[in-house]
């Protein structure tokens, strides 16, 4: 029996999960997509990922969150898949070709 | 951290993970669908602002207000917004009020819904899947695993939130807390005894914690 009782941590364990979050909160603010829509969303994510194979003790919800939040946004036309990851290879690009301690800055 | 040995002319790009997310923001910033400046700012509020000592003073008022009490059972969302408490997202509150025969406990099977404007963001058990699952399954086994026990004759009653329907516990007033105005009585109401998996403390246990 997984103990339930623990202690909290913070509320974002990285940076990335404040930022996914405030990312999906301010897209149902704005009225992109419901509430609903999201809560459908997320919820099975959380079953997919449960299906294959995450323990979902509450650790890797970030990660079902970024991954609804991907979903919606390409289900909508916003940011699709591909644009996402050649965006990523750019800032990952973008990195690499900025000398330490500058800011790094998309082309 | 000590970079010797390192390249210096380049940067080290972060996770995957992050460039995940730094990706879809800038895209959406692009498009015009979101602010930077909103974006910190919801993240501050919900660091920093927003939380338990919110549902605090609904509790407390509830306790020691009986119109409050019953403005919270009628329209609990418009009662909660007089703090200024409000959703943003127009979901409906409900307050369940815990008695010498019913406890509630609330949990969300689907994902992790839950009363942000009076209790902030979930802990990490909430959105487990053995909470999730076994809150409705076994209920008393849950609030067991949190040192609540009730006597066999109380009625527990979970409560299942969905993104329109947020639930807020109020629980049970202590014993021994006559003439306590709301101010003292705030301390007394824990997060988790507004989420229904223990009791409010009691003066004692007040005290305790404070020695």
């Amino acid at each position: 029996m997984t103990a339930l009782k623990q202690e909290d941590g913070p509320a974002f364990c990285e940076p990335w999960q404040a930022q996914a979050f405030a990312l999906a909160n301010a897209l149902i603010d704005k009225g992109v997509f419901t509430a609903d829509e999201w809560a459908n969303t997320l919820g099975a994510e959380i079953k997919r990922a449960q299906a294959a194979g995450d323990p979902d003790t509450g650790e890797t919800y970030y990660n079902h969150w970024l991954a609804a939040l991907e979903r919606l946004c390409a289900e909508k036309g916003l940011a699709l898949g591909d644009e996402v990851s050649d965006r990523a290879e750019e800032w990952r690009n973008a990195y690499l070709a900025t000398p330490h301690g500058q800011p790094v800055a998309l082309k | 951290m000590p970079h010797d040995g390192h390249d210096h002319d380049h940067t080290e790009p972060p996770s995957d993970i992050e460039l995940r997310v730094k990706s879809l923001e800038s895209l959406l910033v692009e498009k015009g669908l979101v602010d930077p400046a909103t974006l910190d700012a919801l993240v501050d509020r919900y660091e920093h602002h927003v939380g338990p000592q919110n549902g605090r003073k609904v509790v407390a008022r509830a306790w020691t207000d009986p119109d409050y009490r019953q403005w919270l059972q009628d329209d609990a969302s418009a009662a909660i917004g007089d703090f200024g408490f409000k959703g943003r997202q127009g979901e409906h509150m409900v307050c369940v009020e815990n008695g010498p025969k019913v406890h509630n406990l609330v949990v969300c099977t689907l994902c992790s819904c839950y009363p942000w404007t009076v209790l902030g963001l979930p802990p990490v058990w909430y959105k487990s899947a053995p909470y999730r699952s076994r809150a409705v399954a076994d209920p008393r086994g849950v609030l067991a695993e949190f040192g609540t026990t009730l006597d066999p004759d109380v009625d527990v009653r979970v409560w299942d939130s969905t993104s329109e329907m947020r639930y807020l516990v109020i629980p049970e007033r202590p014993a021994g807390t006559d003439g306590w105005t709301a101010e003292q009585l705030e301390p007394l109401v824990t997060r988790n005894s507004m989420i229904g998996v223990e009791k409010a403390r009691t003066p004692e246990e007040l005290k305790g914690a404070a020695e």
